[in-house]
Parts: C-alpha cells; structure tokens; sequence
C-alpha cells in the first residue's frame, strides 16, 4: 500500500501527483525505517509535486486540511522552500489561509512552524504582530519567529509594552523573551511620539 | 512503575486527570475513537472528533509527559445510524495516519444487520492497513455477543492474535482464551470488573495476552484503575515484572503490531512541562518498527 523507499515515493509523486496524500501520511514512517528525517522527506515530496504553483497550493491546502498535527506542521515547514526564487513557480502568498488557520490553533507546534520564514515574507503587518504577540502569550521561544528584526515597528512595541505593563500589574513575571521583543521593537523603530493637538 | 492504559477516552478528562496519571507512573495511552453520548448526525463531526485525537489531544497529553495513540473506527451504536455511514468511506484516509495502532473500537451493540455489516467491513479495513483490531462486547447480551463477535472475527482476514477483545468477564474470558484473540478487561469503580476480580482472573487464566485498561470517559469511572490493578497485583502476591508484563509489556505487544507505536524511553530521565513540547527527543519515533 504505502512505498516501500522515501525515493519510490518520490519518483510516484512526480508522475502521480494524486499518490502524494497516502504517500505524505506514511512518508514519517518510511523514512523513520530508513534513518532519514521524516519532515525533510515530506517536504521532498511536496517538492516534488509536479504543476504550476495553483495546482500545488490547491494540493497542500487539501494535505493541511486532511493532515494530522505532523503532517500539518511538514507542510507549514516546507512553505519557504516552495516559495523559493529559484523555482519555476514560487507559490507567493497563495498558502496564507494555511498560516492563518494554524496560527488560529492552540498547538503549538503549529503555531511555531507557522511563524517561520514564510509568514515573514507574505503575512501582513496586523497578522504578523498578533502571531508575535501569540508566540509570547504560549511560552513559545521567541527565536522561533523568522525575521523578527526586521519586522519589528513601533505598533508591536506598544503592543508588547502593554503586555509587559498588564503582567506587571498583576504582580507577574513579564518574560524574558517580552523584554526582548519590546527592546528590538523600539530600537528597530522608535515609538511614534503623537503630534500635539492643535486646539 | 510504568503503566499503559489502551483504553482510555481522554477526550472526556481534564487536565487534573493528565497530572494525576503521570504521577501514577502513566507513561502511555491509547484512545479509541467511539460514541460521544451525544450522537452525531453527519460525517464532519466524526472528521473533527477524529482529527482532534490525532491532533489536539496527543498535543495535550505530551505537555504532560504522556504519549498518546488512537484507534480509529465507526462505533456499533452510530453504525445503526444512515447518516453515519459515510464514515466508512474516510476511514481509508485515517488508517494511513501515524499514531493510529488499530481499527476500533468495534462489535456489536444490539447486534442488527447495520452493526453486522459495518463491523465486518472494518475487519476487512484493519487486514488491508495491517493494523490489529480493537473489539469490545456489548453491555447486553454479552455472552452471546462474545460468541457472535470472535464467530465474525474467525471468518475475517485477521489472525485472532490481531484482535483484542474488551469488556471481558469472568462469564465471557473463557471463549476468548479459546479463540487465541486477546483479553482485555476494563476495571470501573463499579460496574464490569473491578481490581480483586481482576486478580482472581489473572490467577486463572494467566498473564499471556492478558491486557487491563480504565475505559475512563464521560461516565462514572477512574483513570487510575490500571494503577489500582497494578497495586492489588503487588499485594496478591505477584512481581514486579509480572505487573510490568500486564500492565506495560502485554498491551505495548499487541499494539506494536501496527508498527505505529511511539513510546517514551521509560529508561531516560524525561522532560515534562512547556519544555518537553519543544524537545522531540523524549520520543523515540518508530522504536516498535
Ligand atoms: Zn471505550
């Protein structure tokens, strides 16, 4: 049922996309036999999707919604790879609902391989910065969250700041990953100062 | 002490219980997919209630140190139900998931034509995945029920040494050791077995494919009977390798016939806690395979 080999699975993908659901499920497995790394096989297998980056992104979204927490997660993992600039079709922003939908979860492997690479390349600023603040929120270490440097603004620093300020007041520790994010934020883009109003 | 309860609806306990059972020495579980109390009406809800157990609820046990497992199936009750039977179809797809050690649970409930129907076309299923089967006896008749199911069993594709038959007691534990399938006995704070009863069966039949779980669900039960059964074992009289046997060994045994099972190193010195959620080596993937 299942390939006997990571590679025969692979050659099958290419020639029969429609082989890659029962392929993807059992590719942990096979390669767990084979001392091979069973996130790098799916994402080989995604790889190896043959079709233009629609056809791919209508696949992945159907392994996503039909995947258990591993498959979900191999697939959240592998979306900077099919995005790379040196394939003939990057998917763009096309897999979005993707990160939306595990950034909605509570799990939160999920959520980590959600905020990876691929969410700071195409997730807008209001999405992104509540995933900061969520990441913060479930203990989830913060060098988990791809290019936070360079997204971090002055928005996410009064949001952070507002947190800290809450944990604070209710005589909580305010974590060190909070302190970190609030200090990268404001020294990255410092707080807006509001203009005076002219009445 | 290490302890595998494989048959356990954690979906109905709460965190508290998870806390407890790891304390307990609860190292491992498996959960089996089956009738909510309310009935379901349509195949999404089977989907979600399915992807929850191989989504959410292994997440949740691993934040307390305990490696959860299903089994995956269309329960007796809801097989009588038209509407329900479209979860024939998706089984296929769930069979193929990591983590599910089983088809399950099956049998009878009133014992209709449906319940005949859909418990032989996932025997067929389990041949098909290679998995073992869950099976357990109906609350009712349950001796001619016993009879019936090893009979459906005896002419399916699976060897009686794939399938566990739960539920067992002392009236129905003797047909069972016959047909060389596996024994399971579910221990309640009242009702179907209890620890002492559980001891004198284990003095009779022996320990060989004996296999000892809670049930615990939403009705009156106890996640800490495998503890209790474990505890009256010690004060009867037998070893602590004859409790790891039963209560660890055996169940790990028939459930690795998947080779699905992901097991903790019960050896190793374990991380619980936020930390162990990033730490995925605390499981040892495939060790069964
Ligand atoms: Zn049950």
């Amino acid at each position: 049922m299942s390939a006997s080999t990571t590679d025969d699975a692979l050659a099958q993908v290419a020639s029969d996309p429609d082989s890659v659901e029962r392929h993807f499920a059992a590719a942990a497995r096979v390669a767990a036999r084979e001392g091979r790394d069973g996130d790098a096989a799916r994402e080989a297998l995604l790889l190896a999707l043959p079709g233009r980056a629609a056809e791919v992104v209508t696949r992945l979204t159907h392994l996503y919604a039909h995947g258990d927490a591993a498959e979900r997660r191999a697939v959240l993992l592998a979306l900077p790879a099919l995005d790379a600039p040196d394939r003939s079709s990057p998917i763009a922003d096309a897999a979005l609902p993707i990160v939306r939908d595990a950034l909605r979860t509570n799990d939160t492997r999920l959520v980590t391989a959600a905020v990876g690479p691929y969410a700071a390349a195409h997730l807008d600023d209001d999405a992104w910065r509540q995933a900061v603040l969520k990441v913060l929120f479930t203990g989830i270490p913060v060098e988990n969250v791809a290019g936070l440097a360079e997204r971090a603004d002055g928005e996410l620093a009064r949001m952070v700041g507002d947190y800290a300020a809450e944990r604070e007041a209710a005589g909580r520790v305010v974590p060190p990953d909070a302190r970190t994010v609030l200090a990268l934020a404001r020294s990255q883009h410092p707080p807006v100062t509001r203009p005076a109003r002219a009445d | 002490m290490r302890i595998f309860d494989p048959h356990i609806h954690m979906t109905s306990r709460t965190t508290d219980d998870y806390q407890r059972m790891h304390a307990a020495g609860i190292r491992a579980v498996v959960e089996p997919s089956f009738w909510l109390g309310q009935p379901r009406t349509s195949l999404g809800s089977f989907c979600d209630y399915f992807d929850s157990l191989l989504g959410w609820e292994p997440f949740r046990a691993s934040q307390y140190g305990i490696a959860h497992h299903a089994t995956i199936g269309l329960n007796p009750k809801e097989a009588n139900d038209a509407r329900c039977r479209e979860v024939l179809d998706v089984l296929p797809r769930y069979l193929a998931k990591d983590r599910v050690v089983a088809v399950g649970e099956l049998g009878y409930d009133s014992m209709t034509p449906e319940e005949d129907a859909v418990f032989a076309a996932q025997l067929e299923l389990a041949a098909e995945h290679e998995l073992p089967a869950l099976v357990h006896t109906p609350h009712r008749d349950k001796l001619a029920g016993t009879r019936r199911t090893l009979d459906v069993v005896s002419e399916s594709a699976l060897e009686p040494g794939a399938v566990l038959v739960d539920h067992l007691n002392e009236m129905t534990v003797g047909v069972v050791a016959e047909s060389g399938a596996w024994m399971g006995f579910s221990v309640y704070p009242d009702t179907k077995m209890d620890e002492h009863r559980m001891v004198e069966i284990l003095r009779r039949f022996g320990l060989d494919r004996m296999i000892v779980n809670s049930a615990a669900d939403w009705g009156n039960s106890d996640p800490l009977k495998t503890v209790r059964v474990a505890e009256a074992m010690l004060a009867a009289g037998y070893t602590d390798d004859d409790v790891d046997r039963v209560l660890w060994r055996n169940p790990v045994e028939f459930f690795a016939q998947s080779g699905r099972l992901e097991l903790p190193d019960t050896e190793a010195p374990e991380l619980v806690g936020a930390g162990a959620t990033f730490m995925g080596n605390s499981v040892l993937r495939g060790a069964r395979d």
